[in-house]
């Protein structure tokens, strides 16, 4: 079977490129599991997305967290354009969960303060793709 | 010693530490020039692929009705973006921007549009606020290496002002272009309305037909702004590398001047040091010779 091409880019830095089976990622429509041959698509992601690129032929699966951007497919190509992602191996986890602390503490203290909210979202995503489990 | 060879010694003094300070100030370009141009490599990828789908969604859907692609009739006002540098010692790496952002300016009042300056670096600020000019915006402090917060603080304001009603009809960008080690290039740009015709390889087959997720004017709506984004954001590290090249080119001359000078004063220096030696020793000849003259004379 044909394998994807799978670019993960950001502004400042090509973050993973490389073949895959199958891509998993997490557009503002809900989830879309992209495999070959799939017709060309252009989605927004959501702020604090989790991706996933099954590599298939026993490697690990690549999880990355992913902020916002867009996920545009054509011809087996798959091109995921994050404004800032960062792969699961990469992630702090002390750090993450500092992060999503602070900013849950910030949320409760004033329900309206949307950037709290966002940084809170942001530290659960990059918990995720390090493995973590959160809430 | 004599008045004048103290004096020499003081100027050879003054210009060697001088080109101690240039020489210091091309070492530190040169190796930043290379971390820029890093980091304008890492960048193209994104930049690529976000030309790519903008092409694609905008060829496919054949009537892009969005207010940053239409051109609005009668422009009034148009947004010029300058981007300087925040530091001097580079040349004539601000005063071409600048040259060349006036002449733009000329050129859109004769086709009765206003120019409103938006400025990046400090250098480019001081010029207009020195002038009295009232600037759009202005931005400073990250001249040598942007991030992409910066580019996005910028696309931000402009877009905002693009899409106010008495805001800007129009973006023009003037910057510097990085080329080579030795060349770089001002080159003005329209950015805003955008035209996308950024592909440099033809496609041999037709673009693929997109799907949406969730639908055309919404994936547009923040994928322009992105691309915008994008747009400014590689061409400030553009302009970073060529602020670095220039300033290591202006740099190397200046040691190079300096130590032709030092050259020149040395050799000034060793001759008004012999001169004052042989004038010594000349005295001391005549001196001798009188009292010998002198004491032959008596007997």
């Amino acid at each position: 079977m044909a394998k994807l091409r799978v670019g993960v880019v950001s502004p400042e830095r090509e973050i993973w490129s490389g073949e895959a089976d199958m891509v998993i990622a997490k557009t503002v429509d809900g989830e879309i599991g992209i495999m070959p041959q799939h017709a060309p698509v252009l989605g927004v992601l959501v702020e604090g997305g989790v991706l996933k690129v099954k590599r298939g032929g026993g490697e690990a699966d690549l999880v990355a967290a992913v902020h916002g951007g867009f996920l545009s497919v054509a011809d087996n190509e798959v091109s995921i354009l994050a404004e800032v992602a960062e792969l699961g191996s990469e992630v702090d986890v002390a750090r993450a969960k500092h992060a999503l602390d602070r900013a849950q503490a910030s949320v409760e203290a004033n329900q309206e303060n949307a950037d709290a909210a966002a940084e809170a979202k942001r530290a659960r995503a990059r918990l995720r793709a390090a493995g973590e489990e959160v809430g | 010693m004599g008045a004048q060879l103290r004096l020499l010694r003081r100027r050879i003094k003054s210009v060697k530490s001088t080109a101690k300070i240039t020489r210091a100030q091309e070492l530190i370009a040169s190796s930043r020039i290379v971390k820029a141009q890093q980091r304008m490599q890492a960048a193209v990828p994104y930049e690529r692929e976000i030309t790519r789908a903008v092409t694609g969604v905008v060829s496919n859907s054949s009537s892009v009705d969005h207010p940053l692609t239409v051109a609005k009739e009668n422009p009034r006002r148009a947004g010029v973006l300058i981007v300087t540098s925040d530091r001097g010692f580079c040349g004539g790496f601000n005063a071409n921007v600048l040259r060349e952002a006036e002449a733009l300016g000329g050129l859109l009042r004769s086709r009765g549009i206003e120019p409103v300056p938006y400025v990046v670096g400090r250098k480019g600020i001081t010029w207009h606020s020195f002038r009295g000019r009232e600037m759009g915006g202005q931005w400073g402090g990250f001249s040598d290496s942007p991030a992409y917060a910066n580019a996005k603080e910028i696309a931000d304001t402009l877009i905002s002002a693009f899409s106010d009603e008495n805001g800007i009809d129009e973006i023009h960008v003037v910057s510097t272009e990085f080329v080579s080690m030795l060349t770089q290039e001002v080159v003005v740009k329209r950015i805003l309305p955008l035209e996308v015709v950024e592909t440099t390889e033809k496609p041999d087959t037709p673009l693929p037909y997109f799907e949406f997720e969730p639908t055309a004017g919404d994936v547009l709506d923040t994928l322009l702004p992105r691309y915008v984004e994008s747009r400014i954001f590689s061409t400030l590290l553009q302009s970073a590398a060529s602020e670095h090249a220039a300033r290591r080119r202006a740099m190397k001359s200046a040691t190079d001047n300096a130590n032709e000078l030092i050259r020149v004063f040395t050799q000034q220096m060793n001759q008004a040091r012999q001169a004052e030696i042989t004038q010594e020793i000349s005295e001391i000849v005549g001196g001798a010779n009188a009292l010998a003259d002198a004491a032959a004379g008596k007997e």
